[in-house]
């Protein structure tokens, strides 16, 4: 007789073998390695909680530790790859199989392994995109996650950093999977329950609070006059003329220097409540002096950041909280959002061809997507207008009509021509293509295909690629800001200087602005210590970023 | 757009000019009185080390200070700034001979006080002999210019901090302003790490850091007198207030110094840290002081911080 | 280290009456440009000492497109360089013509 439950039977045969190991839910951290033995099976697809933030540290390390006779050959299907036990796994043949959206720190060795064929690499995506898989063809038969508290029952609070946990939860648990939580400390009740019991079959009790990097913290002391010149460039030459009010920013120093120039740059030309009134974005602290100024009306967050807590709690008219008052993040939602609701993506790469087509990827690192080709690209199913989105679709296609016409997000790239150690921003041919070949990839890792871009902000000028018309002079557009690089010196000069009269390009002095101006005395902060002044003392910085 | 500079008053300037940010001639141009700044062998006259180019290494024309004089509230001083950007600040052979010339001929002259505002790591490793003869003599011409009546400054906020040879200069001064920024101490962060081990001090710890040698823990312990705000305003108001307090300078003053660090080491010698030895001295909550704002940190330090007025 | 040496007609003087300047300091990723006004009306020179080599082409592109730019007759530029990227060098030389002009105090 034909069963249709067969995969419920063996989940709760999986349950059954930990049950012993628990009290209720709960199983000792010294216990952890032979409850993952217990659950999971060779060959599973597992989601290991790596996000670029919080970490499921513990059982990583549990994982790790696993008899190979028991537990092997896994096909790990997370959002990021970041601690070096991530990629021990592979190393020690735990696991086989990868799919993955983001691996920031251990970016040089993943590309090594990958090369050593260490790694069987399924592909690398973006969050959304892994996102949407656990739901079709990557569903995970086991969710090791993390968590702040549990109660006896196995209610979760994820504290600010609930990022991506409620997607791994859903995709395991309602499709017969495992869901073990890793937590810092059992309660009798959790402050919200952002994960219901019973979604959650085990409980881990860490010795120690998961790992939290504070990844988005630019400290101001360290912004140039070059990327405050850009950040001039951008606010008076692309933020004003489209009136872009729902942004995401990328977490680059130019962006920061964008952030805190808005109290003042941008409050001189007149720009508050017409520009940046709402954000998707990581509750980072350099856009606290905006905030305190009155120019932002709410902001969603993937994650949080470390010392923001009390800050955020405070300010709930900006950001979005729970009953217990802390923040609430959901990086799916976000994703969603900054692909849908904003009029425009802004952010930092680190290579540009002549196309447009940027990427992060160099010869020996492999740092994957994380969100941002979603956020840099143009929805196409988005439907409803906003003025930007409107202008900026009638700029590159003045011809159809208005009512058929598609509406344009848009995807700036903004960034100093010279990069650390003098690396020209503007290439020939992207590392990322030499890379596709050695690794004998179908497709190149690009971030951001050169089509999405609308515009490229360097401290030679705006490009808007919108008014290009033909392939050539999109080129030289670019090469046309891409100042004394490479790219830059060979231009055609004639054609950027006919850009330049169409107003495809212009320049510093054609947006009003002398690049002597650009002075950090115009930053709304200079240091960090400036940013905990602005909140009133709430912000409370980690030690790495202090000098006091 | 921003109102041109030119149009800017220099009090204001000074005001809104980060003292820790600002190149160490801009910290002189506006720490004196508007245009007094005359240098002594300026950049133009190319006086560059003569050991950096052995190292393939870039040099700078003033070889990293700035050595002149001006005038402060009307009266006549000597100044010395490093540039704690150019090779950390650090004492090579040229560099030191200047601030030894500039002590040499206050000590001529006896009247005219100096100011040195240190922003340094020590000595400059590529001349390494060169650069410890240029502390010892810094520190014999200190030492013989206050002798001769000179009171000699030391102000300290810069990005460098005020390590190694410079953290010695700045003992021997008659005193000494300091910001929250500025750290003084003779062995630095990576220097204790590496010789003790992490446990004893963990380099990376940035609180543990600025507790141990910044600018308010040598405030409130008396290494020196007066707290600055990080502005080039506020250390122009320090150095006038020094010059009024400072007094006469004899083997009575070595002896009362001598007598104030036995008394501290006796009294904080068991601490373990900075906010053990901030609460034995009765700040209540000792823990919140790195977060006080200037303003109540001065008025903390004003009721309770030592001085070492009376010795030095 | 590398020795860079540019000589260029002018269209006519720098304004202002200082004899010298100094902006910048050496550092990493910076530069000093030292700017005295010592040559005929006509003529500028500039001087290059740097620590990054086979930059020659960039540097007469950036010093080229600067002396088209400001016409800084008269003035003699002699730049120690930390391996200052193109566009720091730029806005270091425009600040040096700005501060020899006098507009600045």
């Amino acid at each position: 007789m034909t069963s249709w439950q067969n995969n419920r039977a063996a989940r709760d045969a999986r349950i059954a073998a930990g049950a012993g190991l628990a009290h209720g839910k709960v199983v000792e951290a010294s216990d952890a390695t032979r409850l993952l033995e217990a659950v999971i099976r060779p060959g599973d697809r597992v989601c290991l909680e790596g996000d670029n933030q919080k970490q499921a540290d513990l059982l990583s390390r549990a994982l790790l530790a696993v008899d190979l006779s028991k537990v092997n050959d896994l096909h790990m299907v997370q959002s990021g790859v970041v601690l070096p036990e991530h990629l021990d796994l592979f190393d020690r043949g735990v696991a086989k199989r990868l799919d993955y959206a983001y691996s920031g720190p251990q970016s040089a060795r993943i590309a090594r392994m990958l090369f050593g064929g260490k790694i069987e690499l399924g592909a690398v995506h973006t969050y959304l995109e892994l996102f949407a898989r656990y739901f079709i063809d990557l569903t995970p038969h086991v969710a090791l996650i993390a968590a702040v508290s549990a109660d006896r029952d196995g209610n979760l609070y994820t504290g600010p950093n609930t990022e991506d946990t409620p997607t791994v939860v859903e995709a395991t648990a309602f499709k017969d999977g495992v869901v073990i939580a890793q937590v810092n400390e059992i309660v009798e009740t959790v402050p919200r329950v952002d994960i219901p019991a019973d979604r959650v079959h085990f409980v881990v009790k860490s010795d120690k609070p998961f790992f939290v990097e504070p990844l988005f913290t630019r400290d101001p002391a360290a912004i140039t006059e070059g990327q405050i010149l850009t950040a001039m460039l951008a606010i008076k030459g692309i933020y004003a003329p489209y009136g872009v009010q729902r942004i995401n920013h990328g977490i680059g120093f130019s962006t920061a220097a964008i952030e805190l120039l808005l109290p003042t740059f941008g409050e001189r030309l007149g720009l508050k409540g017409r520009i940046a009134t709402h954000f998707a974005l990581n509750p980072h602290p350099a856009l606290i002096p905006a905030i305190e100024s009155g120019w932002v009306r709410q902001i969603h967050s993937f994650g949080s950041e470390v010392g923001m807590d009390d800050y955020i709690r405070a300010r709930s008219d900006v950001y979005f909280t729970g009953p217990d008052g802390s923040l609430r993040s959901n990086r799916a939602f976000c994703q969603t959002a900054g692909l849908y609701a904003c009029d425009m993506f802004i952010g930092s790469t680190l290579q540009i061809d002549l196309q447009g087509n940027s990427s992060t990827v160099t010869a020996s690192r492999i740092a994957g997507f994380g969100g941002a080709p979603n956020m840099g690209s143009d929805a196409r199913g988005r439907r409803h207008p906003s003025e930007p989105w409107l202008k900026a679709g009638a700029e590159a296609d003045p011809d159809s009509p208005a009512p058929l016409r598609r509406g344009r997000k848009l995807v700036v790239q903004i960034g100093e021509t010279f990069g650390d150690k003098n690396v020209p921003l503007f290439v020939e041919k992207l590392d990322a293509i030499e890379l596709a070949e050695k690794l004998n990839l179908e497709l190149a890792p690009v971030m951001i295909y050169g089509d999405d871009v609308t515009h490229i902000v360097t401290e030679e000028g705006v490009a808007n690629l919108l008014l290009c018309r033909t392939a050539q002079e999109r080129e030289q557009a670019i090469r046309g800001v891409a100042g004394y690089t490479d790219v830059g010196r060979g231009r055609d000069r004639s054609m950027v200087a006919q850009l330049r009269e169409r107003g495809v390009i212009r320049r510093p002095e054609d947006i009003g602005i002398n690049p002597l101006d650009a002075d950090r005395n115009m930053l709304a902060a200079r240091s960090i210590k400036d940013l905990v002044r602005w909140s009133g003392g709430l912000y409370a910085p980690p030690s790495k970023f202090r000098n006091w | 757009m921003t109102a041109p500079l030119s149009h800017i008053a220099p009090a204001e300037r000074a005001r809104s000019t980060s003292f820790n940010e600002a190149s160490a001639r801009t910290r002189l141009d506006l720490l004196l009185d508007a245009g007094s700044l005359v240098e002594f062998i300026g950049p133009e006259q190319r006086e560059v080390s003569p050991h950096l180019e052995i190292f393939g290494l870039p040099e700078q024309f003033d070889d990293g200070i700035v050595v002149g004089h001006g005038r402060l509230g009307g009266a006549p001083v000597f100044v010395a700034a490093q540039e704690g950007r150019f090779m950390g600040g650090a004492f090579g052979e040229v560099h030191g001979a200047k601030l030894t010339g500039l002590l040499r001929a206050a000590r001529e002259i006896g009247s005219i006080p100096v100011l040195i505002l240190l922003d340094t790591g020590g000595v400059r490793l590529q001349e390494a002999n060169a650069g410890e003869l240029a502390i010892a003599e810094i520190m014999r011409a200190v030492m013989e210019a206050r002798s001769a009546g000179v009171k000699v400054i030391g102000l300290i906020g810069g990005r460098s901090g005020c390590y190694g040879g410079g953290g010695l200069i700045a003992g021997c001064c008659s005193a000494l302003a300091v910001s929250e920024a500025g750290r003084i101490a003779v062995s630095g962060p990576e220097v204790i790490e590496t010789n003790r081990g992490v446990e004893e001090f963990d380099s990376r710890d940035r609180a543990l850091v600025w507790r141990t040698m910044g600018g308010k823990h040598r405030r409130l312990l008396g290494a020196a007198d007066v707290f600055a705000d990080d502005t080039v305003q506020d250390f122009r108001e320090a150095a006038l207030e020094l010059i009024g307090l400072i007094g006469p300078f004899g083997l009575d003053r070595l002896k009362a110094e001598q007598g104030r660090l036995a008394d501290r080491l006796r009294r904080f010698g068991a601490c373990q840290d900075a906010v053990d030895v901030w609460t034995v001295e009765g700040v209540a909550h000792a823990e919140t002081v790195p977060e006080l704002p200037a303003d109540q940190f001065i008025a903390l330090a004003d009721r309770i911080g030592r001085s070492s007025r009376d010795a030095r | 280290m590398e020795d860079l040496s540019f000589h260029h007609p002018v269209r006519e003087r720098a304004g202002g009456i200082r004899q010298s300047a100094i902006v910048g300091v050496v550092a990493s990723g910076n530069l000093e440009v030292l700017v005295e006004r010592v040559l005929p009306d006509a003529e500028c020179a500039v001087e290059i000492k740097t620590a990054a080599m086979g930059f020659g082409e960039v540097w007469s592109a950036v010093i080229g497109d600067f002396v088209e730019r400001y016409s800084p007759g008269g003035l003699k530029f002699s730049i120690n360089d930390g391996g200052a990227r193109p566009d720091t060098v730029s806005l270091r030389l425009a600040q040096a013509v700005r501060l020899i002009a006098g507009s600045d105090r």
